[in-house]
């Protein structure tokens, strides 16, 4: 019986969830003895070719971690989805835009002058920007163009699945692995986490007054955090109530606040504004007079709020981006 | 997979509302339009959805076409909602299966072009229709109503509501800021057009409020704080220090003449300051409850309202075995449990300083109405006799009308009772001085039964009345006539001309105003206010009485300028609206009650933010809990509620969603399956 074919694929992203797969450590050569690995361009060399020689739907399942930003990622999701017979939308950057997503702050044009002239670091006097198309020594290479806004990647091609995480962890890669070759799935679409938002496994859970009462929102790099206190105790900006468990609580174990990397549960669609409204109507004060002090403490609303999750938001991008 | 849900069969109306609607919007075509609408089974228009027969067109259709989601577009839901889901409950459906559009205040009312607006009713169709079929079938229950009923203001409206209500055997609390009830009207001479005593016609009611066994009176109290729903209010009640004890206290006013101060010395309020009392004093002769007072900011035995217990208290010496004075008495907070509450806090009279071009404050002979009122009066600071601030007797006099009212620099609104006041005063003045009486007015208004004859008694009588609005008193005197005079300077508009008249005493025709605090109790009581500040009526011709709030009723000039026997009219109709609250026994509760899903982590986020309490933790499944009799459906927890685990009937997620969808979708409409929710 011939092993069933897998795919691994990344896009805009940061080469963590990568990281995971090799994390799995041995037991990678257990998921390998069981498959045929037929795209994982970080580890092995193939070519397009490779890929568009396969039959439509003969790739079992292939995991595509990143958000989709250049045309080059979107003719490869699509391509990979006419390919494989699951989708599974892998990480943070696939399953909400990621961090990669903050970009929908600002156009196409705006982060090309900051990264090709105005940057403090760069040095490019004559203004030279990438193109789709150059003339070099009779050669023409192309290059794939940006997008103007940052997509998740079931704002591109369909998706079966989602594993959530920036990155996902080894445990829950596993368990999906296993899953998809019992034939074991839930339904389409799910997001192969639980359902339930982070503090129900949190350990300082029990630490959370009934009432918190902002009166300051405290950074955690500029205060020696308590390791067992509930974070919102400590005034400290924490996404764990409005976000998805499923991560072993490993932020706030090694004395970090959530900052929401599993997305949303299934039954909130913005994430940012769900903790937003949580976290504004337990503030204290009652006037702007009050309030504006207290807000001091988040200088960054959509960094804080949305940082894992704007492209898949109700607001996904600047208003005034243009399309495409 | 067989799906097993339920067909979804949705009957559409859209109601003419005569030409309400029609006149703007094409009912015919949103008809049409929602017609062809996915899960639309029928769409019909017609002219009076509200009548009888648009009732039973809606029965008759749930019956012949196997409706299960009934929406109709018409007025707002404040008005018809509550019959429409009637009639779909007499139809055999559940009532939350209907959902109402407001076509009338949304569109028709508020635009001047037809197409558009008829394109916007289709809108606002189109969303009601998506929301519609998933809309679920709600239990409502039933909550037993408090038979108790709290007043707020002790003047001739929150009296005459007490006493009517306590009269039905309900009991009563009735709260007022002063020291006793009666209100302003208690400081008026005479009333108009008939002339009758005010306190003769007024205290006995303050008697017998202070008498009834069913009316518990707390003055010098203040309502701090409103919590519940209706049927089942707690209020909280501050008792402000009197010094005396009301148990104790006879009302033998002993005290006040043997007080350390032989004379009295400070300002008496209720005589608006023309008279003087001592720091131990009872506002007036009649007052009620007929228990004194001690003023600690002006009291020997404090230091500016701090005890020292400094004075020989020969108060307490007079009181003797009675031992009611008690300089340790501290501020209460009392919790009272009630089902209705009547608000009649009155007014503030315009405070004519605003006003400088009159003088007030400049040239002592310049009065305000409601001081004259003292003046005239028998038991005021002068008995009756008319002596000025100077001494002198006047013998001329000016009545200026109109001051803080129909005017834009000050207050647009009439307010109603000036000109007949202003009248009765100069009624009263000439008879009690003999003086010249000059009326300045814009225009008379007598609108009431007796009132048009009293202006014509006034004509008969020989009060001048000059129409104009006065452009300013001054003592600059450009005559030997008018040399240690008043002067009014005023366009006679009837005349043409314009003229200055010498007076000896000027009386300003104050308008009447909302309290300075208008806003804070209105917040107190979950009210709104009209933008001068007047607590707002449901409806102003059908509900004038009711408030925003379900058992919450107002009464008398908080809610607009009135005379007496409007206000009475509005106190009895308020006390007849709260007993048919009460009488009914129960209340049906909406159900649009907060729940908990199993998912929720126990974040208790939602905790502290209801304003029921209706929020617990249950420490054993770390999950909260809702008590969903207490919950009132306000929302705030499940917009609040960062893991999305709180739902609300009425307004789940996906009904809202949908309906927003359906506002912001475009057309063409795209064709979903729609399928009810189990």
């Amino acid at each position: 019986m011939p092993r069933p074919k897998v795919a691994f694929y990344w896009c805009a992203s940061c080469g963590g969830c990568e990281e995971t797969v090799v994390d799995l450590a041995e037991d990678i050569l257990g998921v390998v003895a069981q498959v045929d690995i037929v795209l994982w361009p970080v580890a092995l060399d193939f070519k397009y070719h490779h890929l568009e020689a396969l039959a439509d739907g003969e790739i079992a399942v292939t995991f595509l971690n990143g958000a989709i930003r250049s045309t080059e990622q979107e003719s490869m999701a699509q391509l990979l989805r006419r390919k494989s017979q699951l989708l599974v939308a892998y990480g943070a950057c696939a399953h909400l835009g990621g961090i990669p997503g903050l970009a929908n702050q600002f156009g196409r044009e705006d982060i090309l002058r900051s990264n090709y002239e105005t940057a403090p670091t760069v040095v490019n006097e004559g203004k030279t920007r990438p193109q789709a198309v150059t003339e070099i020594n009779g050669y023409r290479p192309h290059l794939p163009e940006q997008h103007q806004v940052v997509r998740t990647l079931d704002q591109v091609v369909d998706v079966d699945y989602f594993l959530p995480g920036c990155p996902p962890t080894p445990e829950l890669t596993k368990a999906a692995v296993a899953a998809i070759l019992s034939g074991n799935l839930p339904p389409k679409g799910s997001v192969l986490a639980p359902d339930t938002a982070l503090c129900e496994a949190c350990p300082r859970r029990a630490t959370k007054p009934a009432d918190v009462k902002f009166t300051e929102f405290r950074r955690p790099h500029r205060h020696l955090l308590d390791p067992q206190q509930c974070f919102l105790a400590q005034g400290v900006v924490c996404l764990g109530p409005a976000t998805r468990s499923g991560c072993g609580v490993q932020c706030p174990g090694g004395n970090m606040p959530c900052t929401g990397c599993f997305g949303p549960t299934s039954r909130v669609r913005d994430q940012g504004a769900k903790i937003l409204s949580s976290l504004g109507a337990n503030v204290a004060g009652r006037t702007a007079e009050e309030i504006e002090p207290t807000l001091r403490g988040i200088p960054d609303p959509v960094g804080t709020f949305y940082r894992y999750a704007l492209p898949a938001s109700l607001l996904r991008r600047r208003v005034d981006i243009p399309h495409a | 997979m067989v799906s097993l849900k339920p067909e979804i069969r949705i009957g559409f109306y859209v109601c003419h509302c005569g030409h309400n609607i029609a006149s703007m919007v094409d009912c015919a075509d949103v008809a049409a339009y929602v017609g062809q609408l996915p899960g639309v089974v029928l769409a019909r228009d017609y002219k009076y959805m509200c009548s009888d027969p648009g009732q039973e067109l809606i029965q008759k259709d749930i019956a012949e076409f196997g409706l299960n989601r009934v929406v109709v577009a018409s007025c707002s839901p404040l008005l018809h909602e509550h019959t429409f889901r009637a009639a779909v409950a007499a139809g055999g459906l559940n009532p939350f299966l209907f959902h109402m559009v407001n076509i009338r205040e949304h569109a028709s009312w508020v635009h001047t072009d037809r197409a558009a607006a008829t394109a916007k009713a289709k809108v606002l169709a189109r969303a009601a229709i998506r929301r519609a079929a998933l809309a679920r079938e709600l239990p409502q229950r039933q909550i037993p109503i408090n038979p108790g009923v709290l007043v707020v203001g002790g003047g001739i409206a929150g009296i005459h509501a007490a006493l009517t209500l306590a009269e039905a055997g309900k009991h009563v609390w009735l709260i007022e800021r002063e020291a006793s009830i009666g209100g302003h009207m208690a400081k008026f001479d005479k009333t108009f057009p008939t002339l009758d005593c005010a306190a003769c016609i007024l205290t006995p009611k303050m008697s017998a409020v202070g008498a009834h066994p069913n009316i518990t009176l707390w003055s010098h109290s203040d309502v701090v704080q409103v919590d519940g729903y209706v049927g089942n209010y707690t209020v909280k009640v501050r008792r402000r220090p009197r010094y005396v004890n009301e148990e104790l206290c006879t009302g033998c006013q002993e005290c006040i003449g043997n007080c350390i101060y032989k004379e009295p010395k400070f300002p008496d309020e209720f005589n608006e300051g023309l008279g003087k009392r001592k720091p131990i004093h009872i506002p007036f002769p009649q007052a009620t409850p007929q228990v004194v007072l001690i003023d600690p900011q002006v009291c020997l035995n404090f230091k500016r309202g701090v005890l020292t217990d400094r004075c020989k208290k020969t108060c307490v010496e007079a009181c003797g075995d009675r031992k009611a004075i008690d300089f340790t008495q501290k501020e209460e907070t009392k919790e009272i449990q009630v089902g209705a509450i009547i608000v009649a806090t009155g007014f503030k009279p315009f405070d004519v300083r605003r006003v400088p071009q009159y003088g007030y404050g400049t040239y002592p002979n310049v009065y305000t109405a409601l001081e004259v009122e003292r003046l005239v009066n028998a038991s005021g600071p002068t008995a009756g006799e008319i002596v000025l601030r100077d001494g002198r007797r006047p013998s001329a006099i000016a009545i200026i009308h109109c001051v803080g009212s129909r005017d834009k620099k000050t207050n647009r609104w009439c307010s109603r009772v000036c000109c007949m006041y202003s009248m009765k005063l100069a009624h009263l003045l000439k008879e009690h001085s003999g003086a010249e009486l000059y009326n300045f007015y814009i225009d008379i208004r007598a609108p009431g039964k007796g009132y048009e004859e009293f202006y014509d008694k006034l004509n008969e009588e020989g009060v001048h009345f000059i129409r104009g609005r006065v452009g300013e008193v001054t003592d600059w005197a450009m005559i030997p006539e008018e040399e240690g005079k008043l002067v009014i300077r005023v366009e006679d508009t009837l005349a043409g001309v314009v003229r200055r008249i010498p007076v000896d005493m000027v009386v300003l025709a104050t308008g009447l105003e909302p309290h300075a605090d208008a806003q804070a109790v209105r917040r107190l009581f979950n009210m709104s206010c009209g933008t001068e500040g007047f607590f707002l009526e449901r409806h102003p011709k059908l509900a004038p009485v009711s408030t925003f709030t379900d058992g919450v009723y107002i009464a008398g000039c908080c809610q607009g300028p009135r005379d007496i026997p409007d206000t009475v009219a509005q106190a009895g109709a308020a006390a007849a609206e709260a007993l048919a609250l009460i009488d009914r026994g129960h209340i049906l509760q909406e159900p649009n009650t907060a729940h908990v899903l199993a998912d929720c982590s126990g974040c208790k986020s939602c905790l502290p933010l209801c304003p029921y309490t209706a929020i617990g933790f249950d420490e054993a499944t770390h999950q909260a809990v809702i008590n969903e009799a207490l919950c009132k459906g306000c929302g705030t927890c499940v917009a609040a509620c960062p893991s999305g685990s709180i739902g609300q009937h009425l307004f789940e997620d996906d009904e809202v969603f949908s309906e927003i969808e359906g506002l912001l979708t475009a057309d063409p409409e795209p064709t979903p399956a729609l399928a009810a929710t189990p």
